[in-house]
């Protein structure tokens, strides 16, 4: 089936301002899957989605990365996008003066490349039933991109951007955090709503409750810059009820940290965002 | 066509003057650098019934139609065409050339003429006092609501010729207009000065929206004066676009001297070659809440140079005022120069003032998201310089202005 995507992720490592983070990261995901990485904060999850989207902070210094076989890391950042890469990010850019929409046609016409531009009307309608599915206000269309948005409305506009892309992987950084229990419902639902044989899925968080509303088909758990352990659905579940101090123990590690990488403030999970 | 005799007279006045001020001290810039050419003679311009009659140059600046209304033509030093449609002049509304309106309503012209901007102030408000020509008389009466924009447009070709156009606007109480103009210069060979000044009288309860881009070429200096007096209740709106080549001095104020008065203003400038760029916003509270707000936005290009100033003054007695102000310049090369002034002065306790500034470039992580969405970094960094000056952009009230504004920004940011 050749519109089942391949990605595969070969002893990746990078640096970001000299130390290094990721330390030889293993992972291959497939058209159709669902992986979930999960480990507490600053053992270089993050890193990992940033390394593989190539922002210009962090540094790979070994490995391979390919999407169909074609090496993902001799890419500029917007070729790795009309490859098929998507990243929802943890803090997406606020920019003024360009507005959601036009942005989003920008992209989307980027990646369908010349002479296949969405006419106008295909890509009104495809954007309001995509924004109806999220429950985004119409308005937000027009506003300038994610500028005044409350941290939920980014979130809801990163998996909007993502519907509309139709990326072959995904990946989602900490797409939960700052969502009350609704919008994270309407957030999953819309991530479900993509999932297909087309299209392999790449989670990060570290909280098991996501994974209630996406169901992971692999699970991996990340500590110092590396994939330690690996398993089903079940093992989101036992970290949920045990916590991470029973893989460390099992595999002899005492800081899980990597790095002294400073990852930015975190909006705690249970913070409500405002509701319009 | 002979002027009253006071106008004569202040005209001497302000040329004996003009001897003895000095040009303004500007904060950080040095203006007597400037090649200020003030020699033009005065070069009246034949004055046409209908566009398709204008020089191919200025027609291709106008909306297109037999008989535009409520459109005046300024070419040079004199007026080429002006036109009021029956239904504004039925309301009372005036609109017509300064010299016209000298002959015809005098006393009305010497009540507002150089009132706001003081010839006394320094040699270049005397000089424009002494030799302004052509110009704009726009009056509209009590209550009356203007709904169509009120457009000119100044053009000049002729370096020989004096290009100092005099702006007045008087909108009374509870009346509202919007006025829209455009200053372009042809082909230019020799060195030449617009000598601007805008007078706005802004009635109790009125509003006016000003809207003004230049588009004046590398061998024109820029001198403009713009100031709005406001009474009770009264809203100035100004939106401006900067978008000259050559030198350019700018100050736009609004003098907020009625309660409750209130001022908006928002200006966008593209600074290349190596333009000097003076840019002063002011509002001076006199009134009790009276609020004002002013954005500036500035890219700065290739060696440009641009000392940006906002003023915020608070006067005593003037409690509750509330003035805002914000100037950002976005720096898009190393050799650029930008200076974003913040400037409060206050003198009443009772008040709110907030300021923001920043000078700085294109942000890598707007960039980065931007292209981790497949958009190219050439592409990424073009919506996020045009993004910046949006927000002024959009304001502009009439189409083909705002378009022939995108395209001075398009052509000034090149590629």
């Amino acid at each position: 089936m050749g519109n089942s995507p391949q990605f595969i992720i070969d002893g990746l490592r990078a640096t970001v301002e000299g130390k290094e983070i990721l330390k030889g990261v293993n992972l291959r995901i497939n058209g159709g899957e669902v992986h979930a990485i999960m480990g507490p904060n600053g053992t270089g999850k993050s890193t990992l989605a940033s390394a593989i989207m190539g922002h210009p902070k962090y540094e790979v210094t070994a490995g391979t990365v390919t999407l169909d076989g074609e090496n993902v890391l001799e890419m500029e950042v917007d070729e790795r996008a009309r490859a098929g890469l998507f990243l929802a990010m943890q803090y997406p850019s606020e920019i003024t003066g360009v507005t959601n929409a036009d942005f989003l046609r920008s992209a989307l016409n980027a990646r369908r490349g010349e002479g296949n531009e969405i006419s106008l009307i295909k890509f009104i309608r495809q954007l309001e039933a995509r924004m109806k599915v999220l429950e985004m206000n119409p308005e937000f269309a027009h506003r300038y991109l994610n500028e005044g948005f409350s941290g939920g409305e980014k979130k809801r506009n990163e998996i909007l951007q993502m519907m509309m892309l139709e990326p072959k992987i995904a990946i989602l950084d900490e797409i939960d955090s700052g969502l009350d229990i609704d919008a994270l419902r309407i957030v999953a639902e819309g991530v479900n709503q993509m999932r297909s044989p087309e299209r392999g899925f790449l989670i990060i968080t570290h909280y098991q409750r996501l994974l209630n509303y996406i169901k992971p088909d692999f699970v991996h758990v990340m500590m110092q810059g590396r994939i330690v352990k690996s398993g089903g659905p079940e093992l989101a579940e036992r970290l949920e009820n045990e916590g991470y101090d029973w893989v460390k123990e099992e595999l002899g590690i005492e800081d899980e940290k990597v790095g002294q990488e400073d990852e930015p403030f975190k909006v705690p999970m249970n913070t409500i965002a405002p509701r319009r | 066509m002979r002027e009253p005799e006071w106008m004569t007279e202040l005209r001497r006045e302000a040329l004996d003057l003009a001897t003895a001020l000095e040009l303004p001290a500007l904060e950080k810039m040095n203006i007597d650098r400037w090649t200020l050419n003030f020699g033009g003679l005065y070069k009246s311009s034949q004055r046409v019934r209908k566009p398709d009659e204008l020089p191919e140059n200025v027609r291709a600046l106008v909306e297109e139609g037999e008989h535009p209304e409520n459109l005046l033509i300024q070419c040079n030093s004199g007026i080429a065409y002006c036109s009021l449609s029956a239904e504004l002049a039925g309301k009372g509304v005036l609109f017509t050339d300064l010299e016209t309106a000298l002959a015809q309503y005098p006393d009305l012209v010497k009540k507002y003429f150089m009132n706001c901007v003081k010839k006394e102030e320094n040699r270049l408000t005397a000089l424009h006092a002494g030799l302004w020509s052509g110009g704009v008389f726009l009056y509209v009466p009590k209550h009356v609501a203007v709904e169509t924009p009120i457009q000119a447009l100044f053009y000049t070709d002729d370096a020989d010729a004096r290009f100092a156009p005099h702006v007045l606007i008087v909108a009374e109480a509870g009346s509202s207009v919007t006025y829209v103009d455009n200053c372009v210069s042809g082909d230019l060979k020799q060195s030449a000065v617009l000598s601007g000044v805008v007078e706005v009288f802004v009635g109790p309860g009125a509003t006016v929206n000003f809207a003004s881009t230049h588009n004046l070429g590398g061998s024109v200096v820029d001198l403009t004066y713009r100031r709005a007096a406001v009474a009770n209740d009264g809203t100035i709106n100004w939106v401006i676009g900067e978008m000259n080549y050559g030198d350019s001095l700018s100050e736009t104020t609004s003098l907020l001297q009625g309660n409750g008065s209130s001022s908006d203003t928002k200006v966008i400038c593209v600074g290349t070659g190596e333009q000097k760029l003076h840019l002063t916003t002011r509002a001076v509270h006199y009134g009790k809440a009276s609020a004002s707000e002013m954005i500036t936005r500035a890219v700065m290009r290739d060696q440009a140079t641009s000392i940006i100033n906002g003023i915020t003054k608070i006067e005593k007695g003037a409690t509750g005022a509330n003035g805002e102000q914000t100037e950002k310049v976005l720096m898009l090369s190393p050799r650029a120069r930008g200076d974003a002034n913040p400037i409060l002065l206050i003198d009443e306790d009772d008040v709110k003032a907030g300021h923001a500034a920043s000078v700085g470039q294109v942000n890598p992580e707007q960039v980065y998201y931007m292209m981790s969405r497949g958009i190219t970094k050439e592409e990424a960094t073009k919506l996020i310089i045009y993004g910046f000056l949006a927000p002024v952009v959009s304001e502009i009230p009439i189409p083909k202005l705002k378009e022939q504004l995108q395209n001075s920004v398009e052509r000034k940011l090149g590629q």
